[in-house]
């Protein structure tokens, strides 16, 4: 694997966390509004989004974890078993505006096990989408309504987010996969 | 990490890795468990077979809403109910069963080994519900995870299992997975019910039951199996309640916070009085819950194995 570019720094990221945090304000409000964090990085980025909003309007809007393995699609053709982790869902989801969180959007598969998992929690009012970068390449009609960047890539690139909280600094980096 | 079987026939020698990756995964569907939609689709398109060659009503249950709740097909056979009945063979039963295209069995028999024999006649991954006198893996599982969940740890525990160890499939796993998970195990109960090569498996025994109480943090109390004809090695079911039955009295004079097991079907007044069998003490129904976790865990892990 070979490090192509830093296609965000430290700074670039924290202002896309800020922008984000203002367009999630402006068109949902706080009003039943539910951060759902996608396990690893999207919990992290769920938070950091809930240390924005508190910032700025001094509200402290309900985060939950949800882990989706178990409704994933891919159990028979993927050599590795995937590791299974335990989803946190703090509040009731009816009726809620959920904002749900992942760092990196592609086939869109991964959303797609996401609705199905949370419309076993509850019947949300409305569900959105945050990714910090959308790559392309999508295999499902998956589309994300607040992006951090789009970032067009091949399908023998990848693209590798980190984060302060699992590796120990904020970027986002093009990598070629050999 | 998968587990590195493709089956599990018991837990005798199944390594601590793979314990810990069965009790750590039994944590996700414990949440599964307590949601308002107890289901996944995980397992969606495979199909399990509950294979009871012996009468059961909670593994058998256990067993079949982990299958549903994972979304598998699940199919029961009970050989009351079978060809078995009209004289076709074991195998051949089997051979016609895998023949339908199953993926996985579960399966339980009064005989001891018929897993492991399964193993090598059909290609499914094959789970043990219980040989005879062997072994009964999942029960030792989920004992495992509820002594972890109510103690927070496994390591230097000192758990006692009581009453008729010889004839007891749950004692064995216990005894294999606990030591494999560094805890201390001893036994309690008639001679005549103690098998005599224990010591070898380096357990301790204890005759005593106020002893046991005193000396262990869980006691696993197994049921007297009246059925199989357990009154023939003590003198009377009242004898062996006054002797070994663990009562509220007993828990009060050895002043002892200990956690009470049972797998059961309690017989109460006889291994357990009511009000033990009530109490505070005891995780006797937590056990049960987490017994369909557990298997969810076991189905989960075997049946997404490539």
């Amino acid at each position: 694997m070979d490090i192509k570019s830093k296609v965000i720094d430290a700074e670039g990221f924290s202002r896309i966390i800020s922008r984000i945090s203002h367009e999630i304000l402006e068109k949902r409000g706080t009003k039943d509004l539910v951060l759902m964090g996608m396990r690893t990085r999207g919990e992290f980025l769920a938070q950091r989004i809930q240390r924005k909003i508190k910032e700025i309007e001094n509200i402290e809007v309900p985060l939950s974890v949800l882990d989706v393995t178990l409704y994933r699609d891919d159990f028979r053709t993927r050599m590795k078993q995937p590791e299974v982790s335990v989803s946190n869902i703090t509040t009731d989801i009816t009726e809620k505006n959920i904002i749900l969180i992942d760092d990196v959007l592609y086939t869109g598969r991964t959303v797609r096990s996401a609705l199905n998992a949370i419309m076993d929690f509850g019947r949300p009012s409305t569900i959105q989408l945050v990714v910090l970068v959308d790559r392309g390449h999508k295999e499902l009609p998956v589309k994300a309504d607040y992006v951090g960047k789009n970032i067009p890539t091949s399908t023998n690139e990848e693209i590798k987010v980190k984060m302060t909280e699992v590796d120990g600094e904020d970027a986002i980096y093009l990598v070629e996969l050999k | 990490m998968p587990l590195s079987s493709r089956h599990l026939l018991g837990l005798n020698g199944v390594p601590k890795e793979d314990i810990q990756l069965i009790l750590d995964t039994t944590k996700t569907f414990r949440e599964v468990l307590e949601r308002p939609i107890k289901k996944v689709p995980t397992l969606q398109g495979k199909t399990i077979v509950n294979l009871f060659f012996e009468n059961s009503t909670r593994t058998r249950i256990s067993f079949e809403l982990a299958e549903k709740r994972l979304s598998a097909d699940a199919i029961n056979f009970s050989a009351s109910a079978s060809s078995v009945s009209k004289g076709e063979t074991f195998k051949d039963t089997i051979k016609n069963i895998e023949a339908m295209k199953v993926d996985m069995v579960v399966a339980r028999h009064a005989a001891a080994g018929t897993p492991l024999f399964l193993t090598k006649i059909c290609d499914a991954n094959i789970i043990n519900a219980g040989d005879g006198t062997h072994e009964h893996p999942t029960q030792g599982l989920l004992d495992m995870y509820s002594i972890k969940e109510k103690l927070g740890r496994l390591e230097g525990l000192k758990v006692c299992i009581v009453g008729d160890i010889a004839h007891s499939r749950v004692a064995l796993s216990n005894i294999y997975g606990l030591q494999t998970m560094g805890a201390k195990v001893s036994v309690c109960g008639p001679s005549t019910m103690i098998p005599r090569n224990l010591k070898e498996l380096g357990v301790d025994v204890i005759h005593n039951i106020d002893e046991a109480i005193q000396e262990n943090d869980v006691l696993n109390v197994l049921r007297i199996q009246l059925e199989r004809k357990a009154r023939e090695y003590f003198p009377s079911i009242r004898e062996y309640a006054k002797y070994f039955g663990i009562t509220e009295e007993r828990l009060e004079k050895n002043g002892k916070d200990i956690v009470i097991m049972h797998p059961g079907p309690i017989n109460r007044g006889v291994e357990l009085s009511s009000g033990v069998a009530d109490g505070l003490q005891q995780i006797i129904l937590k056990q049960v819950t987490n017994g369909v976790a557990v298997r969810m865990a076991v189905l989960y892990l075997l049946g997404t194995m490539n």
